[in-house]
This record gives structure tokens, C-alpha cells and sequence, in this order.
């Protein structure tokens, strides 16, 4: 009982230390945090005081947000000035609003006023309806959320009472039960669980599949009996509320005046779901939308691309045209006016007012009239059309059969909907290596322990990748001929191609010099390092494990430091709390169970290690060991290993409880989950974790605990982990490590004052490390340091302070860490292999092909990138590779200067990239056949900015770039300053957390749905299942998406200039008066109605070349890089075309009614008419593929606009003219001629001089299927 | 058809593969697979085609310029602009109720029907605010309107008291010379019968324009006053025929409905009655014009026209020579396509 206190010290640390664990791992959200710590410090209350609601009418936190939430933009009252008020942020709206609203000014109307409203209303209310859909159904969820039940404690009726989401207040107290979904951010106050833990599912907040612990507060830690809500006084201060999931901190002021730090797995966030706990109960801390959950919720992302940037240069362009126009026909109005002098002929109205306008004035008022008459040339359609042309390529998209992934049933997402046509232009692609090239499935491949290597067979692999069910265990030991083995080599034996194929692996390993042995009898050392061990206190009374011949001790630390040292849960579908009931407690126990006759307990070693289990319950004895006699074990070890080198012994394994064999690990890094499927192939299994106790069970031993004692957390920084745990059997307190190679060789003891070996050791392990990595392993130094008491008291001291301090916790546990971590021994290393995806050498390939530059960033080491990169084909064994590793910016400097001098004769620092304007084949020129490889010290030199301009020089002449060692920031970097600098296109994928900066920063950020988590998807705004389908995505979705806007976008500008130049010629003929013969409904709805329809299934069925012709031929993708389906002189080029196509159709009829006594109207819809023909051919022209939903769609339209005009549109003049002209040949003849001579160039254009594209069309046969 | 398959394999997909739920549907449609027809504009295909339609033009092209050229039309200018003209005197804008006489000969006969125009060239009828300066209810026989014209018509809506009947520039200004054709038959002139029926549109007549429904008319029109520069009211513009007044009287409506180009003709009358039907013999005829239009303020001239029409409309050359032409260009630029085709295609093969 003395040592209770202390306990609870340690047990906080330990929290603290598991606090910081994850802290550090949301590279994405440290922005976040410090916007948030910044805008917090401008507040006066930088805290949070909850008290708890007494259910009288004052509630304390009433001034905090309730748990009601609304996530719907409008009320029923705000919605139409809010909504309007939205969408007058789009310039262009409030341009036509003007426009309209310009009409009711008596002077200068030009059509009648309310119809000029129409299409503004039209096109605002389509908007509107639009907005008022997604808010009826955020509403409706909100609705729904709102009124979930959970149990909230009432004072009055002093009990739990059913109450809806929406009624829970903050300082509530909430009873959780299995699976039931949070309600709002609570913090843990009391859980059934006899470990004081609750289990979540965060998979809606984070994706992440595997359970997450959370822990009751330490002052309700020990509280037997049933939490009582009246008994609760204290008082909690947090911070406010912010939207970082992985943190939280505060305290709860008791009554008594003590307080009790709050960490974040204190506190249960909305959203989550309770699972394995029968019940929980807490204090609802933030609420509503002041929960984390909801403070993360930021819709989806506006991007704004590339070709809408074009356009809208365009746009201003044709502003400037129209206002050109106005000008021009204004000055001529003036002058006309001022050719009759005084002499005003009958046909010219005076002013209302009876007076004559001057000719300025008129010239004036007819300025403004015709910004009205020739607004169509701003195409107010084209906006909306644009939208709903994306809306429809995000359909197809998500729809692509061939972007869907059977294995884990997903499909493309698309979750930001305006940039497609982006995909079609991108120039750089910036990748993730692991888990974007790779499965991100890592498989145990090989170890070197002390110096002496073992390879794992990749028979078991396979086995070990998906642990069946049942447990591999017991196959492992039942079929021991094919299950995992290591096996022993000499220095010299030369290591195996992971190449190779497996039959070839086998024979290899059988073939080797030394025999095979099979896991068990790896298992058989550990066991056998344990009896040692535990023989020797027998023997001699102070035997340390370093006195046992240091390879064993060695083996067995190193499996254990797999085992314990990691953050893996475990768990089981059927058990969900998994424990050890009765592990083994002492060495007294030990030898008990293990030689129950033949050693006695006369050892008094260890005394405090009892307390690992002073919690846990008696409930049945379930680990109890039930292996044959000791005895007979014993003597069969040493048979066996005296048969060491024949052929691999049977072994039969020791029975043991069925539960074992359903463990399942979970971990938040796959390398975690693969180092402990690893050691448990080697029969030496983590089977339970709790926060502050770790159970292996080892064979014939049974389950031994390990009291953890803090876990210092993995971080990019550090690139390292530790744990320090208590050894059950020698009581001595150990630090396990495990971490890059290169930061652990840092900390190895130096040599001197270590064992002589030690030396050797390093430079064996290392030489290993590189054999590795240039299998294209990923590598990982496993190292430990026993600590003295006084040692640990000392470090302890410091730690405790560091996790106790409010200011700056972070740097001070970040520096405690490092004091600890000094002076390791290292114990071995081993090679992950994370296999490529399918596809992903094909992909790079045709990739590249298409034109891109592929640059792949990654955090492994540069020997492991390289390997991966040959492998995936990104750099290739012919061309030359450039290797920048530089200790110093100086250094780094004068390689750039070297490299660029050597390779690029031609090389200008500040050269700019070839703009888009040159054609592939000269960019294609400036490409070398180079690779480049740069480490991530070397790349913070050379994206310094003195350096950066030359390394971009170097490095975009390079085929393919290789970045290593590199941090998320630098990732983010590089993208930003290619993005930048080159001014080209990006587009960067990524699987995890530390890919998240790189997403955002590029034009596209894509995320694969992989196995580490949602960040990166939640960041993106494509995510894909698997890298490969980026081709399909690219080369086929991109190029449509792209070639379709942009063909819609010259489309539009060009039949609106058409149309518009219409109404301007005629101004000629009617002394620039403004007055059109196009009646005013066609004007108005030409470009809403007739026109626009056509054109949007253009827009979105349109294929230029086939999906399977774009595959072959991924040269076609670099037209969209190149902009070449929209440049500026395309846009000059239509503009002029239109102007030379409405001068045909306005002169053709001019000439033919010329001095006839045609009327107004009955003149003007033959031009309408033709104006109409001209634009639909050309669009059949322009179009590629002709759906027959095309033809039809053209004469749909076309007798609609027919047969509606004179019924309904005409209230005015034009009443009945059409049918006149129905019955004119004449008519019919204008209909065949003009749009012949209109589009004449057009078809002369299209002749025989084939175009780029029909060449490459040529080799591939087409599906003629009509 | 072949969407209809998509979907009906799309079913039995979808059985087969249900418990994966995110699999798209495998539909003609969502996978971009619709029965689509490639145009491949190769050269042999463009080159026939445009000889065809070159070869299709120029016939169209020679049909319509025979029929244009078959055409018989006479135009007379009576602006009286020349002194030596008889209208010179009338042109004088002090001038009042003046008469002038057009002599003219047909060598041979002109075939009817003959048609009978006035034209007016730098008229703009098409001015914007000409254009507008109407009342469409008034003109529909809508009483409310007669008190009170729409502010369209301003200026031209009161005299100051009294609100005119029709308002508006385009009723005021209105055409109001008027013609009596004379043709010399044995040493005295006959006077040629002129059918001014159904020289408006139908629409115009029966739907678009009403009379008030009063009768008589004239009483629908108390307390309103006649257009600035007419001489007569509306209910008295054809005091031959009672039912050719008001709005619905044919010179009006032809009047009524703007010409598109400042420079046009209108229809004022047909020659298709007695002896005239089938056209105006050859011979000497005059022309008795009441000279009420003044166009010389705003160097307009004043003409009449005869023609007769084909099926094709009245005589226009245009048409013809257009046809004509593009035909061509489209036969010369399959030639040059066939030139530049040879070039590229030969060497190749070699």
C-alpha cells in the first residue's frame, strides 16, 4: 500500500508519455494548432471552466454552445438576402444584375425590363434551388442528429434519463453504452472496464480502423464502487475548443484543492463509437459545435483552375470587345444624328419631354443601351453551364468501372468538384513512396541480430500477411516443414534477391552453408536464454543477463524489444479485452511453474514487480500454462539443439488456449503491426497491452509482464520510439528503442566503454543495413540501454516535470526524450519489404510517356528509395544517375554548380521553364536521361533560397527525380517551389498523414485509400484505391475533362460573338440606333435556351479519341499540358472566325431581301435562323464523336425553338413569322447557302492535311458502332 | 438498341456481384460507352463531298439565276429631285395637295400578276425608338388605351389634351401619297383597275389589328384626335370602302409593319383584275401621284415599282450568283485538296 502514490506518478507519465505519442504524428494539423494557440492568445480567457450542471436554471456553462447543432446556411427568412448575397460574390452576376437592372433607366431601355430580368432570374434562381437543396438536406440530417437518444443524468429524478443529442448541455454527465455513438466531446469519468478503460472506433473522425483506449481520469481511477454524478465537485478547466483531434489538456480542480491533469485520451470525441465497453460514463466538456468533430467539419474544398483562370481573362477580354463595340456604334449614332442638323426627319423621336436630343446625348444613351442589346456576348450561361458540366464529369468519373477496386470495395472519389480538367493538364506528379507505390503491407523479410543475419522465408510471408482466423500459430506448429524459418548465415553467404521467386528463395535457404532451423527453434533459444537466466540464480546468486552468452541474450532481447516496444493493441472479435489473467508474476513463479521439482524459490530478486497485477481480477486462470512437464520439455530442448544442423526437428508445439490464435494487432503504423506478427511467428507474442503493462507470451513459459513504464512515441523528428518497461525476471528497468538506422547509429554506446565486440558489431549491423536497403528493404535498428535505479530516478525527476509543465509540454518531452535515448546497445536490425502495388511500374511508365515529370519524395532511407525506384521503373539502369548528398549549404551549393556545369552545358541559373506555349517535342528535348537522387540534409541546403533556383534548374532537367530522408514540410516545399517557380502544373499523391501538407499545397492533391488512415484522403480532392488507376484518371478522365471544357468554354465565347456581331452589323443599317431585328426574346434566350442545351452534351459526352486510344498513346495527354485545346490565339481565332461567320449570315439575307419589302422581324429570323444552323453544324463539326443523342438533340431544339417562337415568345412584333417563312422557298434556300459559305474555312481547315491527332489516330481501329 | 442490352447485362451484373455495394453500374452509359458514330474526315471523304455539294450548288445556282432573270421589274423615282421632273414642283414642302404626273412605257407586256410598290430609300423605319413608338393594345381595339395611349408612343401619346388615336411615330408618319395608274388606250387614258385587298398580312388583318368593337366606328374615337400629321382620322382613311378603315385599313397595316433596311419598298396595290389579270399589256401609261410625303429633309427619295414574282419571290440575282459562287470555291477547293492530298500521300507511299 505505501507505494500506492507513486504508482499513480508513474501511471500519469505513462500517460503523459502516450499523450505525446500521437501528438506529433498529425503533420497536418500542426498549421491548425498554431493559428489556433495564436488567436487564443489574443482572448483574455485563455481556458474553459466547466462546472457540472446541477439541472437548476443556471446552468453555469449556459454560455457555452448546447449540443444542438446546425450545420444549414439559411432560415427560412435569411435565405433569399443571404443567398443573394452569396452569389454576388461571382462578379459576373452583378455585372448582368447591372445590366438588367440598367434597363428600367426609361432612356436607355432597350428590351422591356422585365424580360431583361429573365435570364439573371433565371440563372440566380437555378443557383438558388440549387443551394436550397443541399441546405434542405443538411437540415434534415441535422434534424436526425439532433434527435438521437443518450442517457443524461438528472439531478431531480437522480438517475439517467433518456434525452435527445440536442438537449445535452455541457457539464452534463452521459452514460455510455456499448456501441453507442458520442454525443458530444466528454471526458472519462468512470468505465466498467476493470482497467478503467473505454475502447472508441474513431473510423468517422480519422478513418482509422483500429480501436483506440481511452482512460478514466486518474482521481476516478480507483474508484470501486459505481461512479455517483452527486459526488462529483471538481471543477475542470480546459482549453477552448479547437479542432485538433490529437490534442487536449486541462485539469480538474477538486474541492479538496488538488488537481489532476487532463490528457487527450482522457476525453471521448464526438462522433466516436463506444465499442467492448459495456458502459462508460463521463462529463460533457464541449458541445455541439464547439466539438472537435464539428470544428474539423470544413465542406469541401474550392479550387479554381487552371482553364477557369484562362477563361476568365477571356471574359475580360470580351468586355473589352463589347465595350469597343458600344463605343464604336455610339460615336456613329452621334454622327448620324448630327447629319440632320436641326432638320429632324418624321421617322426620329423626340425625347418624351418633346425636346431634341443633342448628339452627344444621344450618342451617350445609346452607349448604354447597346450594353444591354450586346450583353450576350458575356455569356451569363457559361457559368452555370461550366458547373454542370463538371457536376457530370465528377459523375462519370466516379462512375469509371475500371477505377473501382474489387479488393476493398471502393471506388474513385471525387471530392472536389471543379477542378477536373486539371487532371488533364498536369505536368509534374509528385509521389509518395510508401503506400502510394507500395501496398504498404509489410512483410517481415530479414533481421541481423548481433552481427549475424537471419532471412525469413517469404513462404511464410504470404501467411503472415493476412492472419487467417484460426491463427497461423497453429499451423506454423503443425506443418512446421513450410512454415516460417530463419535462417542462420555466415558473413559471407551472399544474401538473396527478394527478386527471386519463391521456389528459388527456398532452395536458397536450404542450399545455404548453415542449416535452416525452423521458428520453433529460434523459440527454443529465447526459451532457452530464459532457463539460462533463470538457472543462474540457482547457480550463483547475482547472475545480470549479461552474463549469458551474449548472442542469446541477445536473440531474446531482440524479440522482445519487437514485441514491447510499439504501440500495437491487441485484440480478438470474440475476447474483447484481452489480458493476461494470471501471467507470470515473479521468477519465483516462473520457476514454480517451469521446474516445479528440480529448482527452488530461493531467490529473493524481485520484489516490487507484484504490483504489475495488484489490479487484475482472479477471473479464471485461462493463461495458465499447460504444457507437458517441465521436465520432459527441458530434455527435449536440448536435444534439439544438440541436433542443430541435421534436418529441422519436429515439434509439436505447445498446446495452448484457443483464444490465442484469434489475436489480432492493430496497429497505427504497418511496419509495428509486421515486427510483432514477426516475433509471434517466432512463438514469441504480444498478447495483451495495457497502459501500463505489456504481456508476452512465450512459449513453455506462459505469458510473462512486463510493467510498462513510459512510451516515448514515434515523431518525425526523432524518427524514433522508446519504451521503458520493467523486466519482469531481472527487475531491471530497460530501454527499448527502435528507429531509422541513421539517428540510432548516432546513439549507439561508444565502443570503449562497451563490449569489445561492440565495434564490429555496429559495422556488421550496418554493412547488413545496406544490404538491405539495396534490396529495397525498409530498414529499422533495434537497440536497448538497461537502466540503473539512480539513473532512472534522476531521468524520471526531469520527465515528470516536463509532462507536468502547461507552457511548452511539447519541447520538454521532446528533450526528456532525448536524454534518454543516449548511449543505446544495439541489438540488431531488420528489413521490412513493402511490395510494390500492381501496376505501378506500367503506370510510371506510361506516365512518363504522357509527358509528365515524375518526382517521388520520400521519408525512407536513400538506399531503399533508390532500389524501389529502379524497381518501379522510375529510374532506369541506362541512364546516368546524379547523386547530391552535401553536408553543408556551402557544399551543396558548389555539387549544384558541378552537376549543372557537367550535364547541362546549356545552363542558365535563372533560365525560365519552357512556357506551355512550346511544343512537346522541343520540351521533350530539354529533358536528359538523369536521375536524381538527393537526401533530405541536402535538400533543406538546396531549398534554401539562394540554392533553390539552381537545383530547380538541375532537377527539372532531370527525368526523374528521387528525394529521401525527406520531412512532410520539405515535401510541401519542394511541390510549392516547383509550383512556383516552373509555374506548371502539380499534382501530388499521397497515402498518409505525412503526405497531407504536399496534397494541399499542389494544383491537384490526389489520396490513396490506403492503409495508414484518412488524412490523406480527407486532405485530397481525388482520392484513389490504388496508385495504377492514376493513369486512367490522367490520361483518359483528364484528357476528356479537359478538352471537353475547354472545346465548351471557345465554344461559347465564339457563338456568342457570333450572335452579338449580328445585332452589330445591322447597326449600319439603322443609324446605329441600338435597334436589333432579332427580336428581343431570341437576343435574351438565344444563349439560355437554344444554344446552350447542345453545347452542355457536348460538353459532357464529347470523346476526341477513344478511352482505349488514350491508354495506348499516352503522348496525347500532352496536349492538355501543353494548353493546346485552349491558347489565347484559339480564343482570337474563334473570335475572329465568329465575326467572319455572322458577317456571312447577316449579309447573305442582306443581299437577298436587299430592296424588297421585307419587314423587320420577317428579316431578322431568317438571320436567327441561320446564325442558329451555322453554330449547331459547326458544333457537329467541332464535335468528334457523334452520339446519336446529338442528331436528335440538334433538331429537338431546333423544332422546338421553331414551333414555340410564334405561339409563345410573342407578345410583340415577330407574331407569325416564322410560319411566313416557313412557306418561302427562299427561306430554305438561305438555310442550305449560308452555313456552307460560313463554315467553308472551317471544312477547309478540317481537309486533308491530316490533323496531329488523326495521325495518331491512324494504327488504332475505332468501334464504328452507329 | 444497344443501350437497351447495356442495361439489361447491368442487371444481371448486379445479382451476381451484390454484396459489393460501391461497384458502379456497368451501363452503356455511366461507362462512357454509347453507341457513337466517328466521323473520320479523311480526304476521301471531304474531296467527293465537297464536289458534290459545289456540283448540287451550282445547279441550285443556275435554276435560281434563270428564274430571277425572268423576273420583270420596273422602278420609277418620283422624288421629284431633278427640276426637269413634273414632281419637282410638289417636292417643295409648302407645297399642299399637289399632284404630279410619271409617263412611262412597256415595250412588251409585263406578265401578272404585277405587283405595285411604293419605295422610300434613307427611310430608317428600323430607328430604335421609331421601332418602339406604338401601342399594341391600342392597335388591338382595347378602349382603355384610347384614353390613355402606353408611354411608348410618347411624343407622339397627346396633343396636349387629347390623347391620339393611333399614337405613336410609326402611325404618324405614316405614308400617305397615293397613286391612280392611267393607260393610254386609243388616245384616252383608262384608268387601271388597282386591288389594294389583301395586300397586308393575313395575321395582321384578322388577328394582330381590331377595331374597336363600336359602331359605327367614328364614335369610338370620341374624344381622341387624329395623329399630328394625318389628314384624316383613322375611321375615315378609305372613304370608298367602309370595312378598309380604322386599324385594319391595308395601307396601314402594310405601313405598320417596319421595313428592316432604310432602304425598302412596300406593297401598295395588284394589278390583277379585268383585263389586267394576266399583266399590263405593252403601251404608254401614266401615273397620277397625289405628292403628300415629304422625303427631302432627310435625303429620302420616293420611287414606284412594278414587278412581277416567281416562286422564288421577287427578282434578286443575289441569290443565284451566290449559289453560283460558293459552288465553285467548293469544286476549286476540292481541286486544291486533291492537289495538296497527292503530295502528302504519294511520297509517303514511296
Amino acid at each position: 500500500m505505501e507505494d500506492e502514490p507513486n504508482r499513480g506518478e508513474v501511471l500519469e507519465t505513462t500517460r503523459g508519455a502516450m499523450a505525446r505519442d500521437t501528438e506529433d504524428r498529425a503533420a497536418g494539423t500542426h498549421k491548425a494548432e498554431r493559428r489556433q494557440r495564436g488567436r487564443s492568445k489574443k482572448k483574455p480567457k485563455e481556458t474553459r471552466t466547466v462546472r457540472v450542471h446541477t439541472g437548476h436554471e443556471h446552468n453555469p456553462n449556459r454560455h457555452y454552445a448546447n449540443n444542438r447543432i446546425k450545420t444549414t446556411k439559411y432560415t427560412v427568412l435569411s435565405f433569399l438576402p443571404k443567398n443573394l448575397f452569396e452569389q454576388f460574390h461571382r462578379f459576373a452576376n452583378v455585372y448582368f444584375v447591372f445590366i438588367a437592372l440598367l434597363n428600367f433607366v426609361p432612356v436607355v431601355n432597350a428590351f422591356q425590363p422585365e424580360l431583361a430580368l429573365a435570364p439573371v432570374v433565371f440563372i440566380l434562381s437555378v443557383t438558388a434551388i440549387k443551394d436550397l437543396w443541399e441546405d434542405y438536406r443538411r437540415h434534415r440530417s441535422d434534424t436526425e442528429i439532433n434527435h438521437m437518444d443518450c442517457l443524461v443524468y438528472s439531478r431531480a429524478e437522480r438517475r439517467y434519463v433518456e434525452r435527445f443529442w440536442k438537449e445535452v448541455q455541457v457539464g452534463d454527465f452521459i452514460r455510455l453504452r456499448c456501441n453507442e455513438i458520442l454525443p458530444a466531446d466528454v471526458l472519462l469519468l468512470s468505465s466498467s472496464d476493470p482497467d478503467r478503460l473505454c475502447h472508441l472506433e474513431t473510423a468517422t473522425l480519422d478513418g482509422e480502423t483500429n480501436l483506440k483506449q481511452r482512460q478514466v481520469v486518474r482521481s476516478f481511477f480507483d474508484l470501486d464502487c459505481e461512479f455517483d454524478p452527486l459526488k462529483f465537485n471538481g471543477i475542470i478547466e480546459c482549453e477552448k475548443p479547437n479542432n485538433d483531434l490529437n490534442r487536449f489538456r486541462g485539469y480538474i480542480l477538486h474541492r479538496s484543492g488538488s488537481r489532476d491533469a487532463l490528457y487527450k485520451d482522457n476525453l471521448l470525441l464526438r462522433g466516436c463509437t463506444v465499442r467492448n465497453t459495456e458502459e462508460a460514463v463521463g462529463i460533457v466538456i464541449y458541445a455541439g459545435h464547439e466539438t472537435k468533430a464539428m470544428l474539423n467539419n470544413n465542406g469541401p474544398r474550392y479550387k479554381r483552375s487552371k482553364l477557369e483562370r484562362q477563361m476568365n481573362v477571356h471574359v475580360f477580354w470580351c468586355v473589352v470587345i463589347l465595350l469597343l463595340m458600344c463605343l464604336f456604334a455610339a460615336i456613329g449614332h452621334g454622327l448620324w444624328v448630327f447629319q440632320y442638323g436641326d432638320k429632324r426627319p418624321v421617322f426620329d423621336v423626340l425625347s418624351p419631354e418633346g425636346a431634341e436630343l443633342s448628339p452627344v446625348v444621344a450618342a451617350v444613351y445609346l452607349f448604354l443601351t447597346l450594353i444591354i442589346v450586346f450583353q450576350v456576348l458575356i455569356p451569363i450561361s457559361l457559368f452555370v453551364s461550366i458547373e454542370i458540366v463538371k457536376v457530370c464529369q465528377v459523375f462519370f468519373i466516379h462512375q469509371d468501372q475500371d477505377l473501382y477496386d474489387e479488393d476493398s470495395d471502393s471506388r474513385l472519389q471525387c471530392r472536389a468538384l471543379n477542378i477536373t480538367e486539371d487532371l488533364g493538364q498536369t505536368q509534374y506528379v509528385f509521389s509518395d513512396k510508401t503506400g502510394t507505390l507500395t501496398e504498404n503491407k509489410m512483410v517481415f523479410r530479414r533481421c541481423t541480430v548481433a552481427g549475424v543475419e537471419y532471412s525469413h522465408d517469404e513462404v511464410d510471408s504470404e501467411e503472415e500477411e493476412v492472419p487467417p482466423p484460426g491463427g497461423s500459430l497453429r499451423r506454423d506448429s503443425s506443418s512446421s516443414q513450410q512454415s516460417s524459418r530463419v535462417v542462420l548465415r555466415s558473413l559471407s553467404t551472399k544474401t538473396h534477391r527478394r527478386t527471386g521467386s519463391r521456389a528459388d528463395a527456398k532452395r536458397a535457404s536450404i542450399l545455404s552453408k548453415h542449416t535452416a532451423f525452423s521458428s520453433p527453434m529460434v523459440s527454443m533459444v529465447l526459451v532457452l536464454v530464459l532457463v539460462l537466466c533463470l538457472l543462474c540464480p540457482v547457480s550463483s546468486v547475482q547472475c545480470p543477463v549479461s552474463s549469458l552468452p551474449s548472442d542469446l541474450a541477445d536473440i531474446m532481447d531482440f524479440f522482445m524489444a519487437l514485441t514491447v516496444c510499439n504501440t500495437v493493441v491487441v485484440s480478438s472479435p470474440n475476447q474483447p479485452r484481452q489480458k493476461s489473467k494470471s501471467p507470470v508474476k515473479t521468477i519465483e513463479d516462473f520457476i514454480k511453474r517451469f521446474t516445479p521439482s528440480r529448482l527452488t524459490s530461493g531467490s529473493s530478486s524481485s520484489s516490487s514487480s507484484s504490483l504489475a497485477t495488484s489490479r487484475s481480477s482472479n477471473r479464471g486462470c485461462s493463461g495458465l500454462l499447460s504444457s507437458p512437464s517441465a521436465e520432459s520439455t527441458l530434455a527435449k530442448l536440448q536435444e534439439e539443439q544438440a541436433a542443430l544442423g541435421s534436418a529441422p526437428p519436429r515439434y509439436d508445439g505447445t498446446p495452448r488456449s484457443p483464444e490465442d490464435g484469434e489475436l489480432r494487432y492493430e496497429a497505427e503504423s504497418p511496419d509495428e503491426a509486421a515486427l510483432v506478427y514477426a516475433a509471434r511467428a517466432y512463438k514469441c507474442s504480444l498478447v495483451g497491452r495495457l497502459p501500463d503493462q505489456v504481456t508476452v507470451e512465450l512459449p513453455h513459459l506462459g505469458k510473462l509482464s512486463f510493467e510498462l513504464l513510459h512510451t516515448l512515441g514515434f515523431d518525425s523528428t526523432r524518427k524514433r520510439m522508446s519504451v521503458v518497461v520493467r523486466h519482469p525476471l531481472t527487475d531491471q528497468i530497460t530501454v527499448y528503442t527502435k528507429g531509422a538506422d541513421s539517428v540510432i547509429m548516432d546513439l549507439i554506446k561508444p565502443p570503449d566503454t562497451g563490449r569489445k565486440l561492440s565495434h564490429e558489431l555496429v559495422l556488421r549491423t550496418q554493412n547488413y543495413l545496406n544490404l538491405y536497403a539495396a534490396d529495397g528493404l525498409r530498414t529499422l535498428c533495434i537497440a536497448k540501454k538497461v537502466l540503473s535505479k539512480e539513473q532512472y530516478a534522476c531521468w524520471l525527476q526531469r520527465h515528470l516535470e516536463a509532462e507536468t509543465a502547461i507552457q511548452g509540454r511539447e519541447e520538454l518531452l521532446f528533450d526528456s526524450a532525448l536524454r534518454l535515448e543516449t548511449n543505446l546497445q544495439l541489438l540488431g536490425a531488420t528489413g521490412i519489404e513493402d511490395r510494390l502495388q500492381d501496376g505501378v511500374p506500367e503506370t510510371i511508365a506510361s506516365l512518363r510517356q504522357a509527358g509528365l515529370q515524375i518526382w517521388v519524395l520520400t521519408g525512407d532511407k536513400q538506399e531503399t528509395a533508390v532500389n524501389v525506384a529502379y524497381a518501379c521503373k522510375l529510374l532506369d539502369p541506362e541512364e546516368e544517375i546524379l547523386t547530391l548528398n552535401a553536408d553543408s549549404h556551402e557544399a551543396c551549393a558548389l555539387l549544384l554548380e558541378e552537376t549543372a556545369k557537367a550535364f547541362l552545358p546549356n545552363f542558365a541559373p535563372f533560365e525560365v521553364y519552357p512556357p506551355s506555349s512550346s511544343s512537346p517535342h522541343s520540351a521533350a528535348f530539354t529533358v536528359h536521361r538523369l536521375g536524381l537522387v538527393i537526401d533530405g540534409r541536402t535538400l533543406a541546403y538546396a531549398l534554401d533560397q539562394s540554392l533553390e533556383d539552381r537545383f530547380l534548374a538541375v532537377a527539372r532537367s532531370c527525368r526523374s527525380v528521387l528525394c529521401c530522408r525527406s520531412t512532410p514540410l520539405q515535401k510541401s516545399t519542394v511541390v510549392k517551389l516547383v509550383r512556383n517557380k516552373l509555374k506548371v502544373m502539380t499534382l501530388a499523391i499521397g497515402d498518409g498523414a505525412n503526405d497531407v501538407s504536399m496534397i494541399q499545397v499542389a494544383d491537384v492533391g490526389v489520396g490513396i485509400s490506403g492503409q495508414e488512415g484518412m488524412q490523406a484522403v480527407m486532405a485530397s480532392d481525388f482520392a484513389l484505391p490504388r496508385f495504377r488507376y492514376l493513369q486512367k484518371l490522367l490520361l483518359v478522365h483528364g484528357h476528356w475533362s479537359y478538352s471537353r471544357l475547354a472545346n465548351m468554354i471557345l465554344f461559347f465565347f465564339y457563338k456568342n460573338a457570333m450572335f452579338v456581331a449580328l445585332v452589330f452589323w445591322y447597326q449600319f443599317y439603322c443609324g446605329f440606333s441600338g435597334s436589333a431585328m432579332i427580336d428581343q426574346w431570341y437576343l435574351i434566350f438565344f444563349n439560355l435556351m437554344f444554344s446552350a442545351f447542345p453545347q452542355l452534351v457536348t460538353g459532357t459526352l464529347d470523346k476526341d479519341v477513344s478511352a482505349e486510344t488514350l491508354q495506348q498513346l499516352p503522348q496525347l495527354y500532352m496536349s492538355g499540358q501543353n494548353s493546346e485545346e485552349y491558347k489565347p490565339y484559339m480564343f482570337w481565332m474563334n473570335m475572329i472566325d465568329a465575326f467572319y461567320q455572322s458577317l456571312v449570315c447577316f449579309f447573305i439575307p442582306y443581299f437577298a431581301y436587299a430592296d424588297s419589302d421585307v419587314d423587320v422581324f420577317t428579316w431578322g429570323t431568317p438571320i436567327t435562323t441561320l446564325a442558329l444552323l451555322t453554330i449547331l453544324v459547326h458544333l457537329g463539326i467541332e464535335t468528334r464523336t457523334w452520339v446519336r443523342t446529338h442528331v436528335s438533340l440538334f433538331f429537338t431544339v431546333s423544332l422546338c425553338y421553331n414551333a414555340s417562337c410564334p405561339s409563345c415568345f410573342s407578345p410583340s412584333n415577330p407574331y407569325w413569322s416564322m410560319q411566313r417563312l416557313l412557306q418561302d422557298p427562299l427561306f430554305y434556300l438561305l438555310c442550305v447557302l449560308t452555313p456552307v459559305a460560313a463554315l467553308l474555312p472551317r471544312y477547309v481547315q478540317l481537309g486533308p492535311v491530316p490533323l496531329p491527332l488523326d495521325l495518331w489516330l491512324c494504327p488504332v481501329p475505332l468501334p464504328l458502332d452507329l | 438498341m444497344g443501350k437497351e442490352g447495356g442495361c439489361g447485362q447491368n442487371k444481371t451484373m448486379v445479382k451476381q456481384e451484390q454484396e459489393l455495394a460501391n461497384r458502379p453500374d456497368n451501363t452503356a452509359f455511366t461507362q462512357q460507352r454509347l453507341p457513337a458514330w466517328q466521323p473520320m474526315l479523311s480526304a476521301g471523304i471531304v474531296i467527293p463531298g465537297f464536289v458534290i455539294i459545289g456540283l448540287a450548288f451550282i445547279g441550285i445556282g443556275v435554276a435560281l439565276f434563270i428564274t430571277s432573270k425572268n423576273i420583270q421589274v420596273m422602278e420609277m423615282d418620283y422624288t421629284g429631285f431633278e427640276p426637269d421632273s413634273d414632281c419637282f414642283k410638289c417636292s417643295n414642302p409648302e407645297e399642299k395637295n399637289c399632284v404630279c404626273q410619271l409617263d412611262f412605257n412597256i415595250s412588251s407586256r409585263f406578265e401578272g400578276p404585277v405587283f405595285f410598290y411604293y419605295g422610300l430609300s434613307n427611310y430608317f423605319q428600323n430607328y430604335r425608338r421609331y421601332g418602339v413608338s406604338k401601342d399594341d393594345a391600342q392597335l388591338s381595339g382595347d378602349l382603355d388605351n384610347f384614353k390613355s395611349p402606353s408611354d411608348t408612343c410618347s411624343p407622339y401619346d397627346t396633343d396636349g389634351i387629347k390623347p391620339i388615336v393611333p399614337c405613336g411615330s410609326i402611325a404618324n408618319s405614316m405614308f400617305n401619297d397615293t397613286f391612280l395608274l392611267y393607260r393610254e388606250v386609243n388616245g384616252t387614258n383608262e384608268l387601271v383597275p388597282l386591288d389594294g385587298k389583301g395586300i397586308a398580312w393575313w395575321t395582321d388583318y384578322n388577328v394582330k389589328y381590331r377595331n374597336p368593337n363600336v359602331t359605327p366606328l367614328k364614335e369610338a374615337f370620341e374624344g381622341t384626335v387624329k395623329p399630328l400629321f394625318w389628314p384624316r382620322p383613322a375611321y375615315e382613311l378609305d372613304t370608298s370602302d367602309p370595312n378598309n378603315n380604322g386599324f385594319i385599313n391595308q395601307d396601314f397595316l402594310v405601313w405598320m409593319r417596319r421595313a428592316a433596311l432604310p432602304d425598302f419598298r412596300k406593297l401598295y396595290r395588284r394589278i390583277a383584275q379585268g383585263d389586267y389579270a394576266r399583266g399590263l399589256p405593252a403601251g404608254n401609261y401614266s401615273l397620277k401621284i397625289a405628292y403628300n410625303y415629304p422625303v427631302l429633309s432627310f435625303q429620302g427619295r420616293k420611287k414606284v415599282v412594278f414587278s412581277n414574282v416567281s416562286w422564288m419571290g421577287g427578282r434578286n440575282d443575289f441569290l443565284g450568283i451566290a449559289y453560283l459562287v460558293i459552288g465553285s470555291m467548293c469544286v476549286f477547293m476540292s481541286i486544291v485538296m486533291l492537289i495538296v492530298y497527292a503530295k502528302f500521300k504519294f511520297p509517303e507511299e514511296d
